[in-house]
């Protein structure tokens, strides 16, 4: 890939942008203040991805990398226009707190002991993985994202629709881990519980 | 909240269904887990769900870019190219 970009191939690059320029956008809106300013952060971005591009070393991924220069991009833009970054901890007020994975009323309450918080309405059967592929279930589950809190949807977007790594997603964010799975906890529980009546529909006998 | 004799119960597994995700429990807490496991088929249903949730959303497409985006993009890949040579 990168010899490919060094000789300058075109089809490369435009694979490259295809893949993270929407990513750097959101991740530059975590910087500066309004959608145009981040999406001339991003292209900022390429043009220094591109003029780095010979010093670039295998060392670190491609991405990692080209994280790095936006933040550095951003950063940069923040403090010309004066703005303060937005710090890990108002960013994370985005998020509702003491939000159960699960409904509570779907588990026993203390009136039996025996069977307090066991499931009273236990999830039922598990999709075949055609199922999980139908359109009407990715509909779901990309509806599901899009209604999350923003702290969420970044931690749940990075890991799980671009496969970030944690540390990769804790640097790029600026969380600790425990903050980036608590929010991935959440986000990914909401998601399986907008999904569990696809998933169950083909219960098993 | 745990039971005297350090079992989880239903409540608290769908709690710690992440970091035992994760694999970033310590052992203690990951062998309880995999005893409730043992024993309660709605938590393995919930665990596998968990798991097919995951594999759902990472065939979620990335978001696409306009044209607008992708030709002024490739205009800067353009000015770049010119610029080496």
């Amino acid at each position: 890939m990168v010899e490919a970009l060094k000789r300058g191939d075109d089809l490369a690059f435009a694979w490259l942008v295809e893949q993270h320029h929407a990513m750097l956008v959101r991740l530059a809106l975590r910087y500066v203040a309004d959608q145009a300013t981040a999406e001339d952060v991003a292209q900022e971005t390429w043009l220094h991805v591109l003029r780095g591009l010979a010093r670039f070393e295998l060392r670190s991924s491609l991405r990692t990398w080209i994280v790095s220069i936006l933040k550095n991009r951003a950063r940069s833009r923040a403090t010309r226009e004066r703005r303060n970054m937005p710090i890990s901890e108002a960013w994370l007020a985005t998020v509702a707190l003491g939000e159960p994975a699960v409904d509570p009323d779907r588990f026993f309450g203390s009136a039996n002991t025996e069977l307090t918080d066991r499931w009273a309405s236990a999830p039922r059967g598990v999709a075949p993985e055609e199922q999980l592929l139908a359109s009407e279930t990715q509909a779901v589950v990309s509806h599901a994202i899009q209604a999350l809190p923003l702290a969420q949807r970044e931690v749940i977007t990075l890991r799980d629709i671009e496969g970030w790594s944690a540390a990769d997603v804790c640097n790029a964010l600026g969380l600790s881990e425990t903050n980036q799975r608590v929010l991935l906890h959440r986000a990914r529980s909401k998601v399986r519980a907008a999904v569990e009546p696809y998933l169950s529909q083909t219960d098993q006998p | 909240m745990s039971t005297p004799n350090d079992e989880i119960v239903c409540k608290e597994l769908v709690e710690l269904v992440t970091p035992y995700l994760e694999d970033v429990l310590p052992t203690n807490e990951r062998a309880a887990i995999e005893r409730h496991l043992a024993e309660c088929d709605g938590c393995t249903t919930y665990v596998e769900q968990m798991r097919q949730t995951i594999r759902a959303i990472g065939h979620v497409p990335h978001e696409p870019i306009t044209s607008r985006t992708r030709d002024e993009v490739l205009a800067i890949f353009r000015a770049w190219k010119a610029e080496r040579s």
